[in-house]
C-alpha cells in the first residue's frame, strides 16, 4: 500500500473573523487527493469531508472595568459575525474563560447565563467548550459541569476526531493523572494518521510558565499525541494570537473577545490600553491558511467591527483580502 | 578479639570518633545556607523581592496566612505547596544570573494572576 503523508491530504485554513478563529478542514481536489481521502477513510474509519468551524475563547462574560469598559460588545459582536458568514460552520469551539469569577456564586451563575445567552444566538447550534481557569478555579470546575456537562470528552466529525482537555479545574494548572489515562485510551483507537484536534484553555508547552502560561503535566499530553501524525492543538488563555510547532504538533492560540496581551516576547504582561477610537483594536482579524507540508500563512487585519458589520462587512472584509 | 587491640589505640580510635562528631557539626553549621522567610496570603508573597547571589545557597521558609498557595519558578527548580497551618522549606543554589518573576500556581482566588515576587539573582 502507498505510504501515506497525512499532512498531504489535510488541509486546514484559518481565517480569523472578528475576534475568532475559522477554520475549514478539505480534502483536496486532486485525483490523486481523492485515492488518499478513501485510503484514509478505510483508516482511521469515517472518510474526511470538508467542513468549517469556529474557535472563540476568552470572552470572560463579567468582566467590567479597564481596561476593557466594553464588557460583552466583542463576544456580541463576534457572534454576529459568525452568523453573516456565507457558509455556517458546523461547529464552535469555545476554548475557556467564557466567564469572569467571582466570589459570589449566584452572579458567577448569572454570568454563566448570560454567556449561554449570547452564545445561544449563534446559528450554528453546536457548540463546544472547555473551561478556563475563570470559569472553573473556584468551584473546580462544578459551575461550568453543571451547564455544559463534562469538562474533558472527545467526539468525531466528518472524519476529524476532536478532544477538549480540562487543564483549569484542578489547583495547579494540569490535566491530571485520571485525565491523561482517559487521553491514553481515547486515542488507542485511532491510527497515527487520523486528524486529530485537541482544543484546551492554557497551552499544553511552555510559552511563558512566568506567567502562567503552560501546563505543567502538558509534556504527558504532548507525549500521548506524539506518535500521531497530524495533530492540532487550539487554545486560548493568552488573548493573543499565537502560533508555535514542535515535534510535528501545531499549537494556535486565539485571539480574546475582550482586552488583548501582548506577544509572550513582552517583558511585562500588561493588557493593550483601551482605544476609544478603535475599540476592538488587537481583536481584530486574523486569517490563517495551511497548506500541506507548509507552515501556516497568517494574515492579519486591524479592523473596526463597526465598519465590518453584517453579510455586506463580511463581503467587504474578504474582498479587501483578495479571498 | 578485642582483647588483643592495646589500648592505646582504642583509646586512639574513641577519640578520634569523638572529635569528628563534635566538630564535624559545628563546621556545617558555618556553611549553613541563609534563611529567607517568605509569607504567603491572597494575593501577595511578603517580601515581594529578593535578592541571591549566584552560586549561593539559601533555603526558603514558606508559610501561608490564609490558603493553599504554590510557590513556583521553574528556572530554578522551584515548584512547591504552601499549605496554610504548616511551614515549608526550599532550599535552591541558583547558577544562572538574572531576574525571575516566582508564581503562585495554586489557584487561590479571583486575583490569583496577580500573585507573584520577584526573584534577582546577581
Amino acid at each position: 500500500m502507498k505510504d501515506l503523508d497525512r499532512r498531504s491530504f489535510l488541509k486546514i485554513s484559518g481565517s480569523a473573523l472578528g475576534i475568532g478563529v475559522l477554520y475549514q478542514v478539505a480534502p483536496l481536489a486532486s485525483a490523486e487527493a481523492s485515492e488518499t481521502v478513501r485510503l484514509l477513510g478505510l483508516k482511521s474509519g469515517e472518510a474526511v469531508t470538508p467542513f468549517s468551524f469556529i474557535q472563540l475563547s476568552d470572552a470572560h462574560v463579567g468582566f467590567n472595568g479597564p481596561p476593557d469598559p466594553l464588557g460583552t460588545k466583542a463576544f456580541e459582536r463576534a457572534v454576529e459575525m459568525v452568523n453573516a458568514l456565507p457558509q455556517q460552520p458546523d461547529l464552535v469551539l469555545f476554548t475557556g474563560d467564557l466567564t469572569h469569577d467571582t466570589e459570589d456564586k449566584d452572579v458567577h451563575a448569572q454570568r454563566m447565563k448570560s454567556f449561554r445567552e449570547i452564545a445561544g444566538r449563534l446559528k450554528t447550534k453546536k457548540l463546544m467548550c472547555v473551561p478556563g481557569e475563570h470559569d472553573a478555579g473556584l468551584d473546580g470546575g462544578a459551575l461550568f459541569r453543571d451547564n455544559f456537562g463534562p469538562s474533558n470528552y472527545s467526539f468525531d466529525h466528518r472524519g476529524v476526531h476532536f478532544i477538549a482537555l480540562d487543564n483549569v479545574s484542578r489547583a495547579k494548572p494540569e490535566v491530571g493523572p485520571e485525565q491523561l489515562a482517559w487521553l491514553k485510551k481515547d486515542l488507542a483507537r485511532f491510527s497515527k494518521s487520523a486528524p486529530i484536534v485537541v482544543f484546551t484553555h492554557r497551552p499544553l508547552f511552555d510559552l511563558k510558565p512566568e506567567w502562567e502560561w503552560f501546563t505543567s503535566d502538558g509534556d504527558e499530553v504532548l507525549n500521548a499525541l506524539a506518535g500521531y501524525e497530524n495533530v492540532t492543538v487550539l487554545y486560548g488563555h493568552i488573548h493573543t494570537d499565537h502560533h508555535h510547532e514542535e515535534n510535528h504538533i501545531r499549537h494556535i492560540a486565539a485571539r480574546s473577545l475582550i482586552f488583548a496581551f501582548p506577544d509572550p516576547s513582552a517583558a511585562v504582561k500588561k493588557p493593550y490600553p483601551f482605544d476609544k477610537d478603535q475599540p476592538f483594536k488587537h481583536l481584530g482579524i486574523r486569517i490563517a491558511n495551511v497548506a500541506p507540508k507548509q507552515p501556516i500563512a497568517v494574515q492579519d487585519v486591524e479592523l473596526t467591527l463597526r465598519e465590518f458589520s453584517g453579510l455586506n462587512g463580511i463581503q467587504q472584509m474578504l474582498k479587501s483580502l483578495q479571498l | 578479639m578485642l582483647s588483643k587491640i592495646p589500648r592505646r589505640r582504642i583509646i586512639f580510635a574513641l577519640l578520634v570518633v569523638l572529635a569528628v562528631s563534635v566538630l564535624a557539626p559545628h563546621g556545617t553549621r558555618a556553611q549553613a545556607p541563609r534563611v529567607i522567610n517568605i509569607t504567603a496570603q491572597r494575593f501577595e508573597f511578603i517580601p515581594n523581592q529578593v535578592t541571591l547571589k549566584k552560586g549561593e545557597t539559601v533555603k526558603f521558609v514558606l508559610t501561608s496566612k490564609d490558603v493553599t498557595h504554590g510557590f513556583f519558578l521553574k528556572p530554578l527548580k522551584i515548584d512547591e505547596i504552601i499549605q496554610p497551618g504548616k511551614t515549608t522549606e526550599v532550599t535552591v543554589t541558583p547558577q544562572t544570573a538574572g531576574t525571575f518573576l516566582l508564581i503562585c500556581d495554586h489557584f487561590c482566588g479571583v486575583n490569583h494572576a496577580a500573585m507573584n515576587m520577584k526573584v534577582i539573582v546577581e
